[in-house]
């Protein structure tokens, strides 16, 4: 075959495969609102979003998924109190205070965090985490919002680390050493030189933990108590829209408002990921043109 | 010679790992004398002036033996600190390095990290450091615009200024021009001609030509050994080493 050609079938080949992934976002676009938004007929947008009871099933049903969307909020920002300093500082460690060995070992550890199936986070948090918060909080139960956030928080640290650690790889060399130069100490140089540069890549780093936490749901299927209400305190069983879709949909009737509701659920959690996405991408893109890497 | 000697190095050997990268230099740097120091690409000439302000210590596994004497105190005595000595041993880079911040803040840096807090003080710091970095004309209207927008030749004059601003004595230049124009190169030259009548020089340089325009003093260093030291004049007319007329009659390097 004429080598021309064949450069032109491989070209063929692998744009076929670059957009195959922008066929099935497009796909699964659709799909959310085709499914999803049969169910503004019955309740109008406001009262979905505002409503403030989650009783699918009843007669006459009620699709109100405050509840829901507060939940995976708590949950998620109770995550980032956990996954936040655990990351960032792990990843400050890594960058500032471990040697070569060290951080050869370490960095791939913390990255295999993010390697285990979340089912087994969810064990671990049933069964461990459940009876110990249930004992040194002497609650009615161990399955709440606190537990979710915890074991989210644990899940999401390896996200948070390991970008916030190439946040900080990013920052040239050379500013180290102008600050130094200049007579700055380590601990000036972290602060007032390395950290500020790296800032908003290590905000793009939270924000896509955030997203990893808020998308998550076996482990809040399992930990997290599912009580539609709306949460009052960490202390309390909660049911994030994660969860409430993957334990309601094997129920809903196929077609039925219940059915398109859970749709809709999961349309409004794909716009907040989406959202985060954005914001991190815009973030890490400033930040890049602001240290004078390519755009 | 009744020159004062700002820094005296004396049998330093400097080792990467188990490679040794500069072997027993015995070498003067006079006060408020320009001193060059040329060679071919890894010969240890920037090797070697990065030890006067013991920034090789940021590179791991490194290792130095000997002497560099400041001022007649050996800076890799345990009394000394590191960062004590690069407050009297300024270092301007290769590449121009400001950090990514408005051009106040890049000179006012130094200060601030040096525990002065006086508002005052530092402006008007930053502004005599500017002046006499020759910046201050250029930038006096947008001292608080960042510091990336100025050119090659401006960032590195703020770099020149930064270290003018935490009062060193002596300033290191590692190939200051390396990524400059020609205009810029000669601007820069011209300041470093006027910053001898106060502060002590030392320039890496792998253009001989500017090693001849700006400098007293030249040394030569071929595979970490200082082959010719003396004053310029005599190095570039009647070198008294074979590799060194070699070098500069360019037959190598």
């Amino acid at each position: 075959m004429h080598p021309r050609i064949k450069e032109k079938i491989y070209k063929w080949i692998f744009t076929v495969f670059a957009f195959s992934s922008l066929v099935f976002l497009l796909g699964i676009i659709i799909v959310l609102f085709k499914e999803g938004l049969p169910i503004f007929q019955k309740v109008s947008f406001s009262k979905f979003i505002f409503g403030k009871t989650w009783y699918p099933t009843y007669d006459p049903p009620e699709f109100g998924i405050l509840p829901l969307i507060l939940a995976s909020v708590w949950v998620t920002v109770g995550a980032i109190f956990i996954c936040v300093p655990l990351g960032v500082g792990s990843a400050l460690y890594l960058h500032e205070i471990a040697g070569y060995k060290q951080r050869a070992i370490l960095k791939p550890l913390i990255e295999l965090l993010a390697s285990i199936p979340s089912v087994v986070y969810g064990f671990f948090g049933m069964m461990i985490l459940t009876p110990f918060l249930q004992n040194i909080f002497n609650l009615p139960t161990g399955l709440t919002a606190l537990n979710a956030s915890i074991i989210l928080g644990i899940m999401a640290t390896p996200t948070v680390c390991s970008l916030a650690d190439d946040a900080l790889n990013y920052v040239p060399k050379a500013f180290r050493e102008a600050s130094f130069a200049v007579g700055a100490n380590r601990w000036q140089t972290l602060t007032k030189v390395v950290i500020p540069a790296a800032g908003s890549g290590i905000s793009t780093a939270i924000i896509l933990g955030m997203s990893r936490a808020i998308g998550e749901t076996m482990t809040v299927l399992m930990v997290a108590g599912g009580a539609s209400a709306i949460p009052k305190s960490f202390f309390q069983p909660v049911r994030p829209m994660t969860a409430a879709i993957a334990a309601e949909m094997g129920e809903a009737p196929m077609g039925g408002d219940h059915y398109h509701a859970l749709f809709a659920i999961a349309l409004v959690l794909f716009l907040i990921t989406f959202v985060f996405n954005i914001i991190a991408e815009i973030i890490s893109r400033r930040y890049r043109i602001k240290l004078g890497l390519s755009g | 010679m009744d020159k004062k000697i700002k820094i005296k190095a004396k049998h330093v050997d400097f080792f990467y790992g188990k490679s040794q990268a500069l072997k027993n230099i015995n070498m003067d740097i006079f006060d408020c004398d320009v001193t060059a120091i040329i060679g071919p690409s890894g010969c240890g000439k920037s090797t070697f002036i990065r030890l006067l302000n013991r920034m090789h210590e940021l590179v791991p596994h490194t290792n130095v033996t000997g002497e560099v004497l400041l001022d007649g105190q050996n800076i890799f005595c345990c009394s000394m600190d590191a960062v004590e000595v690069r407050k009297r041993v300024g270092m301007v880079f290769q590449k121009p390095n400001p950090f990514p911040k408005s051009i106040f803040d890049n000179i006012s840096y130094g200060l601030k990290v040096n525990g002065i807090k006086d508002k005052y003080f530092i402006e008007e710091k930053v502004e005599r450091s500017l002046r006499k970095a020759a910046l201050w004309e250029e930038v006096k209207d947008r001292l608080y615009d960042s510091a990336l927008r100025l050119s090659g030749g401006q960032q590195q004059r703020l770099c020149i200024a930064r270290t003018l601003a935490v009062e060193s004595e002596t300033i290191l230049f590692d190939e200051p021009c390396a990524s400059l124009d020609p205009i810029s190169t000669a601007k820069i030259e011209e300041l470093i001609l006027e910053l001898k009548k106060d502060y002590t020089i030392v320039i890496v340089t792998h253009n001989m030509q500017q090693a001849a325009r700006v400098s007293d003093y030249t040394a030569f260093f071929l595979m970490g050994e200082l082959i010719e030291f003396g004053k310029t004049q005599e190095i570039f007319t009647a070198p008294k080493d074979s590799k060194t007329e070699a070098y500069i009659t360019g037959r190598f390097g």
